[in-house]
């Protein structure tokens, strides 16, 4: 996956307040980490099903910083994790790790 | 219109937030991370509109949707388009938002927000079920009338006669008392002894009305009450 995050839906919504702007990367810093830990810990407790349920709040933030093919991988990933399949998280570790970098950045 | 969001997510809380900030005629009374704190408020407040997330962890939205006793309007947020069929099971749900929501789309939900009449719900209508019925106490039988089904009620000493499409029932009651208990919309007194279901009327004579078979004498004080209740041509 290629697509970089960016804040461009945020800025959209923003439609120049600023105020809010600052408020919701606020918000996403505390979340998302959060989010990205419990999401670890049940794939390193072999909790798929519990994992799947953070998948799908992490997937919400993809979509908001317009990682339309991340978002893809993220809602199949959920289907296979329901079905107690954990094979796909290498791959989403490294959307979370891509998240994280750009975070920091902003 | 006053709203509250109901998501377990602070990113989409701050989202639903600011798309109701741009729209003038929105204001967000509260938001909530859980559906019990939402209840809680609901009990005690009067909304006009939901927004609802309806993957929240132990509780979803359809389960939130069915403890509500008189729900607002309520439009779900949400990624799962699956739950769109069950979504119109609800009247009460008017709009369904799928994730990331534009501004655009939004402004179409509040539209149809504004747009959309809900029936009554089934509090309000047992309610009003209530209201259309009387009760009358025969020989310890507490027998249950439609109010539609009455024609007329008798004074008989200390009796009245309840007149009823179906039968006449005697029971050991006042026509004040009665009276206390019928719409008065639909019943009229016209006589010391005699209250008349106004929509059973068939004609009106100088001193009595006809209603159905039973000929019912109007008292000089009652008639112009009458008349004026009568739309005449």
């Amino acid at each position: 996956m290629k697509e970089i995050p960016n804040l461009s839906y945020v800025r959209d919504l923003a439609a120049g307040d600023g105020v809010f702007e600052q408020k919701f990367i606020r918000i996403i810093k505390e979340e998302f980490p959060e989010e990205a830990r419990k999401y670890k810990q049940h794939i390193s407790l072999d909790e798929p099903r519990a994992a799947a349920e953070v998948v799908h709040k992490l997937k919400h933030k993809f979509n908001i910083l317009s990682m339309t093919d991340a978002y893809g991988f993220a809602v199949k990933y959920e289907e296979q994790l329901q079905l107690g399949d954990m094979e796909m998280d290498e791959k989403f570790k490294s959307i979370l790790q891509k998240i994280t970098l750009y975070l920091k950045t902003i | 219109m006053n709203c509250i969001i109901i998501d377990d997510e602070a990113t989409a809380r701050a989202v639903v937030t600011q798309l109701c900030e741009q729209l003038p005629e929105m204001d967000v009374i509260a938001t909530f991370d859980n559906a019990i704190d939402a209840i809680k408020f609901l009990n005690r407040e009067s909304i006009d509109v939901i927004f609802l997330d309806i993957h929240m962890p132990g509780f979803t939205g359809f389960d939130f949707v069915q403890t509500l006793k008189d729900p607002p309007k309520i439009v779900l947020i949400t990624s799962d388009t699956n739950f769109a069929i069950d979504a119109y099971e609800y009247e009460t749900i008017v709009d369904y938002l799928v994730k990331p929501i534009s501004l655009e789309r939004f402004k179409k939900a509040i539209q149809k927000v504004k747009h959309t009449t809900l029936r009554p719900t089934a509090t309000a209508n047992a309610a009003s079920e209530t209201e259309n019925e009387l009760y009358i106490n025969i020989d310890r039988r507490l027998i249950k009338l439609k109010m539609t089904d009455i024609q007329l009620i008798e004074a008989k000493g200390d009796y009245i006669e309840v007149v009823t499409d179906a039968k006449t029932y005697r029971v050991h009651n006042t026509l004040k008392k009665i009276k206390e208990k019928l719409p008065e919309k639909t019943f009229l007194q016209i006589h010391r002894s005699y209250i008349i279901n106004f929509t059973k009327i068939i004609d009106i004579e100088d001193n009595s009305v006809l209603i159905e078979k039973n000929v019912v004498p109007i008292s000089r004080s009652n008639r112009p009450e009458l008349m004026r209740r009568l739309n005449l041509l």
